[in-house]
């Protein structure tokens, strides 16, 4: 057994800091030491997109990050997404879309389109699709997935 | 009825889960924590077929922070009897078998022993240190090869052998109706195994509690299917369980069967503390259920004006380790979409050494509907008949009776077909090389079966449900919106919500597209129990008769006076008190729902690969209580079918190990791969339910590999009958002509 290792991270805003197992992926960080349970586990190879984080301005697959690979990084999780009280457009879009069915994958799809409609804000349906590729979802055949990132990049262009 | 205005019922209202499901707060089986909690783990078989001669864990057990180690000799070693599974009954000694292997291995993933320990890790590692000691038997991995005489046999005592069960259908004279035929096609088809791919593997915590109750946490499809599985197992009443449902990622029937509960709680028994299992997704892939492989022949003639005049199918089904393959429900649906005097079907359930099989949205019917659709197609194109207006010559319609038996009560496969040869996409243009459109039909159930629903009213005009349904798609507000329809409220101002098995009567399990139907139907009581209660109640503060007063669109007359909801709700406290209306229903009435696709392909005669370029969905649902949702199911049941059609299967090496036990290379459709998903509800109301409702969920996956294979046929000139049509399948099909 090896000593744990210390991580100082700065997660949704908040400085984090925490100790993990040399083994522990930034998955099992989130949820078994941080109480971040929004991020979930679908396969824990990174074929799923259930896990899906932004860390330092780019989409992971947090089950393949190790905890302490995230040392000094920036990240942010589904729980990080509402403005304060307020849902993001992306949230709303997926309620008013209803793009979700059981929702195991929602938080994915969530975090996934807030980085594309960050770097981009007015994807094709395509860039969309290839965007999201990563993200599995078994309950919804995508439609009202898709429709719903198109709804709040629109939302996004409205005056709030 | 569909005709009737609803102020609720047909509108598109925000999930009342929404908010908890779009930020993460949302709590799912492996997100549940309990103080002192210990992680579970299992250890499975690498053996498809094997001999357990001795397990020692005296290793495993002597490493640091394991705390506790189960095997088959834990259990309760009670007599064999039946216990109901959720979808039917089958023997306690399977239940038990499929825990905790006892005995023999019958498939590779089996479960042979568990580990608790402080972590996750340290109970693998702990799995590691377990010897099992098997002596290797050879193995059997499909129907036909199943069946065959000197097979090797998983079930000593099964009398038959392999082939567990054979039903047989038969109607009119099958000799007849062939004799009459003009065109008679007989042909052989073979479906993979394949799985329901929910997201959320499934995950267990179980707690002994000290004074002897059974605490569980998980998810689940049925709450009260858990809280029987594990009471009977453990050999406890029911009383001493209870089962918290939390929110379920998803399931498709998968998460009927019970895995980890019992295991759970026996290693919880053990240590004093709760116990969580998750499993990994090799361990969904390899260890719980998924739906038959399936060898199917289908023999149809008809005459040259085009009716049917006989159809036969023989149906062999894997049903994995343990009989119950769903190959009966495949042999009801495999014709019923057709009104054939002249029926004769040979349904076969057949043990293989593969993991046992589960249900997975309309089980049975898709592999029988690829099998019956193919066919019909080949001889509608052999009579030049377009493939719709022959489906419609001989379309099943009130009246018609099924080979199993029933005769139809009003349904809509007519309007399903005439909606499809009405469709835009049907009678769009497809132009370009290498394209073709193909269309199929499907059937499938709705199951009636219990429900229970308490309904209370708060004193600001708003009212708290409580079911016992699981929510995997929306049922809460679909639930909710058929409460609010009847008390003439906004669906927003029911309070929606799932709860444990101590909480509200039984309930079953959230499958056979039952739960909109038989759960919303119990609200319709519960809510029409509440009316009765305000009515009275507004009645005595009038000083009236209640039957003077009535109520419409949330507000209660009697001559001049009037009461809204929301006033009368403020009053209770001075008419007699609180008001809480009861709902719990076993109904009949069930109305079984047809399903349509178009489907329109381009084959790339380089590789083989299929792409969809265009996809209808059509389906009659009755009456759709939530478009938005109804839709989704639609387009959710379509990809599935897509994905089985193209793609997904269990690869089996010889030895029978699942060689793409992840995600990676068991490959279901990504948003990359699809188009949108049209859809076209049709609704054609049920007279069994008070809103109209058939089951919506499952019906919507049986269409799509048979209309696939018809479009690729057009595309590529090539009859496919063996599922995955993927690009190797494809190609040999295609080479196989050239030849």
């Amino acid at each position: 057994m090896h000593d744990n290792i210390r991580i100082r991270t700065t997660i949704n805003g908040e400085p984090r800091e925490f100790l993990c197992e040399p083994r522990q992926s930034l998955l099992e960080c989130l949820r078994d030491i941080l109480g971040l349970t929004g991020t979930k586990e679908g396969c824990n190879d990174g074929n799923c997109g259930a896990c899906t984080v932004i860390m330092d301005d780019r989409i992971v697959a947090s089950c393949l990050v190790l905890g302490a690979e995230a040392d000094g990084a920036t990240i942010t999780t589904i729980e990080g997404i509402a403005r304060g009280s307020q849902l993001h457009p992306i949230q709303r879009a997926f309620l008013e879309s209803a793009a979700l069915q059981c929702g195991i994958c929602t938080p994915g799809f969530i975090v996934a389109a807030k980085a594309l409609l960050d770097q981009e804000p007015h994807p094709s349906e395509e860039r969309i699709r290839l965007y999201l590729a990563n993200n599995l979802c078994r309950c919804t055949g995508y439609d009202k997935i898709v429709r719903a990132v198109q709804q709040a990049a629109a939302m996004e262009e409205a005056p709030q | 009825m569909s005709d009737r205005e609803y102020a609720v019922v047909g509108t598109r209202p925000v999930r009342h889960d929404g908010a908890d499901k779009v930020t993460g707060r949302a709590l799912y089986g492996a997100d549940f924590d309990a103080a002192g909690l210990l992680h579970g783990y299992i250890l499975r078989s690498p053996h498809a077929h094997a001999r357990i001669l001795r397990i020692d864990t005296s290793q495993a057990m002597a490493l640091a922070g394991v705390k506790a180690v189960v095997t088959a000799a834990d259990f309760p070693q009670g007599s064999d009897r039946m216990v109901d599974l959720g979808e039917g009954d089958v023997p306690l000694s399977y239940v038990r078998g499929n825990l905790l292997a006892s005995g023999k291995a019958l498939y590779r993933g089996h479960a042979v022993a568990a580990v608790a320990a402080v972590s996750r890790h340290i109970a693998e590692e702990a799995a590691g240190l377990i010897e099992v000691e098997y002596e290797p038997l050879p193995c059997v991995l499909t129907a036909p090869d199943a069946m065959q005489e000197g097979a090797p046999l998983l079930h000593e005592d099964l009398k038959a052998g392999n082939a567990a069960d054979h039903h047989q259908f038969a109607m009119g004279d099958i000799d007849a109706g062939f004799a009459a035929a003009d065109v008679v096609l007989e042909r052989e088809f073979r479906t993979a195994t394949v799985h329901q791919g929910y997201i959320e593997p499934h995950a267990a915590t179980a707690l002994w509690n000290n004074d002897g109750r059974v605490l569980v946490w998980c998810s689940t499809q049925g709450s009260f299917v858990v809280r029987d599985v594990t009471a009977c197992v453990l050999d406890l009443p029911v009383s001493r369980v209870k089962v918290t449902p939390l929110e379920i990622g998803g399931g498709f029937g998968g998460k009927i069967p019970v895995y980890l509960e019992p295991v759970a709680a026996l290693l919880s028994r053990k240590t004093g503390r709760p116990v969580k299992i998750v499993m990994s997704r090799k361990d969904v892939f390899e260890g719980s259920g998924p739906t038959p492989g399936s060898y199917i022949r289908v023999k149809i003639g008809a005459r040259n004006d085009g009716r049917i005049t006989a159809a036969q199918a023989y149906l062999a089904y894997e049903a994995g380790a343990y009989p119950g393959s769903m190959v009966v429900p495949g042999a009801m649906c495999i014709f019923a979409a057709y009104d054939i005097a002249n029926v004769a079907i040979d349904a076969y359930d057949v043990v293989v050494n593969k993991p046992s099989t589960a249900a997975y949205r309309a089980p049975g019917a898709t592999n029988a509907a690829f099998a019956a659709e193919t066919v019909v197609d080949e001889i509608a194109e052999k009579l030049s008949i377009d493939p719709v207006e022959f489906r419609l010559l001989n379309a099943a319609h009130e009246g018609t009776r099924r080979a199993d038996g029933p005769k139809y009560r009003r349904i809509g496969c007519v309007e399903v077909l005439e909606t499809i040869k009405r469709h835009p996409h049907y009678n769009a243009p497809l132009e370009g090389p290498n394209r073709g459109r193909g269309v199929a039909v499907g059937f499938w159930f709705n199951i009636g079966f219990a429900s229970s629903c308490n309904i209370s009213v708060n004193a600001d005009g708003t009212v708290n449900l409580v079911e016992g349904s699981t929510d995997i798609g929306g049922t809460r507000t679909s639930i909710a919106m058929q409460a609010a329809e009847v008390l003439g409220i906004a669906a927003a101002d029911v309070n929606p919500s799932v709860v444990d098995t101590d909480s509200i009567g039984y309930t079953a399990v959230t499958g056979g597209s039952r739960t909109t139907f038989a759960t919303g139907w119990a609200a319709y009581e519960a809510a029409q129990d509440v009316m009765r209660q305000l009515k009275e109640r507004a009645a005595k503060l009038w000083g009236v008769d209640a039957a003077s007063v009535t109520a419409e669109a949330g507000v209660f007359r009697s001559g001049d006076k009037v009461l809204t909801f929301g006033e009368l709700a403020a009053r209770l406290g001075e008419t007699g008190g609180p008001v809480v209306g009861r709902g719990a229903v076993n109904p009949k009435g069930v109305g079984g729902s047809f399903s349509g696709s178009i489907a329109d392909v381009e084959v790339d005669p380089e590789t083989g690969k299929v792409s969809i370029l265009r996809f209808t969905s059509v389906q009659d649902v009755g009456k759709a209580i939530h478009p938005s949702y109804v839709e989704g199911q639609m387009q959710g049941g379509s990809v599935q079918g897509i994905g089985w059609a193209l793609n997904e299967e269990y690869y089996m090496s010889p030895d029978g190990t699942m060689l793409n036990s992840s995600f990676l290379d068991y490959r279901m459709p990504t948003a990359l791969d699809l188009p949108m998903i049209d859809t076209a509800i049709v609704e054609v109301p049920n007279p069994g339910h008070p809103f109209g409702v058939r089951g919506v969920g499952e019906a919507n996956i049986v269409p799509p590999p048979a209309a696939i294979a018809n479009a690729i046929y057009r595309a590529a000139g090539v009859r496919m009958r063996r599922l995955p049509m993927n690009p190797p399948a494809v190609m040999e099909a295609i080479w196989s002509q050239r030849d």
